[in-house]
């Protein structure tokens, strides 16, 4: 058979067969692409969390197709819909029994700033109770919308630094 | 105004002549503003036969807040056999409002009492198990009255910033 030329083929990894790269980034890039997420659905964005969930909008292709049913397990907490000052200790507990590191998506109008619903009942944005670090508007949001915040989501924690325990000794 | 509906209006003011304080129509349905202490009295004899009103479909208040007797509770009763509605109102006094509840005559009344109780504050007299139905306990107040504080926030745990 003819001879391949295979350094004209593939313009992979150089010859040795090594990458260099630094620790932060390949641990940021393993992170961003195995999302695994908790849904926290409490009103009717939840029916955009479905679409964009399942096969026409496909998360999955982002690493983030992986649901848990165990806040314990997850590092994405997206919280759609509207919580209520009743609601608000549910919230915290599930937040504080994820395991670092974890992520939170506020998601839709009412998750943001409470939306439509400035009384006695609401919390007036879910920041008033734990961090958030992607904030979705709509209401509800355009499931385009949610890729772009997810994809946002990812560039932030293949940035994100991380603070190594020999690094904290002195 | 179907015949049934006539029928019931005549029975009732034959029947509570002294309770019945008015009667109107509003989009079909009967109006019957009654006497506050006479409720269970009336309630009972509509749901027996014939007028048969078995269904209790809501019941509700509204605070008028700044007139002479502030909350007006808001009945609705419903007949399955003759196809009729009925809308029976009353008035309650803005200190203390208190009524006869209806729990021993539709079980449904239970829930619906707890809720004008928490968003009211009406004390509903021979209610089994009167205590909030939505807002959470050690909340203070109750927020549909008109002079709840617009603003009033009430947390149940910390805010870490605020509002």
């Amino acid at each position: 058979m003819g001879k391949v030329n295979r350094q004209k083929k593939r313009a992979g990894p150089v010859r040795g067969g090594f990458i260099t790269t630094r620790l932060n980034s390949m641990i940021g890039w393993g992170r961003k692409y195995s999302l695994f997420q908790y849904p926290f659905i409490t009103a009717c964005c939840g029916m955009e969390y479905m679409s964009v969930a399942c096969a026409h909008y496909d998360l999955d292709r982002f690493g983030m197709g992986w649901t848990r049913f165990s806040p314990r397990q997850a590092d994405m907490l997206l919280v759609v819909g509207t919580i209520t000052q009743k609601e608000a200790p549910v919230l915290k507990t599930v937040y504080d029994q994820m395991t670092e590191p974890k992520w939170v998506v506020a998601f839709g109008a009412c998750a943001v700033s409470g939306g439509i619903y400035d009384n006695y009942a609401v919390v007036q944005g879910i920041d008033n109770i734990i961090p958030v670090d992607v904030y979705i508007p709509g209401c509800p949001p355009r499931p385009e919308t949610i890729l772009d915040a997810l994809i946002k989501l990812q560039q932030k924690v293949q940035k994100e630094g991380h603070e190594w325990r020999w690094g904290k000794k002195k | 105004m179907a015949m049934g509906q006539e029928k019931v209006i005549e029975d009732l003011k034959n029947k509570f002549p002294e309770k019945i304080k008015d009667v109107s129509v509003r989009f079909g349905d009967d109006i019957v503003i009654i006497d506050r202490d006479s409720l269970l009295d009336i309630v009972k004899f509509l749901k027996e036969k014939p007028h048969d009103f078995a269904m209790l479909l809501d019941l509700t208040c509204v605070d008028y807040s700044g007139q002479k007797d502030r909350f007006e509770m808001v009945y609705h009763l419903f007949s399955l056999s003759s196809n009729l509605r009925l809308r029976i109102k009353t008035r309650l006094s803005g200190k203390d409002p208190s009524i006869d509840s209806l729990t021993s005559v539709w079980k449904n009344a239970n829930w619906l009492e707890r809720e004008v109780y928490d968003m009211f504050g009406v004390r509903f007299e021979g209610h089994p198990y009167l205590r909030r139905l939505f807002m959470y306990d050690g909340f203070e107040g109750h927020p549909l009255r008109k002079d709840y504080p617009l603003r009033k926030r009430q947390p149940r745990i910390p805010m870490r910033k605020e509002e």
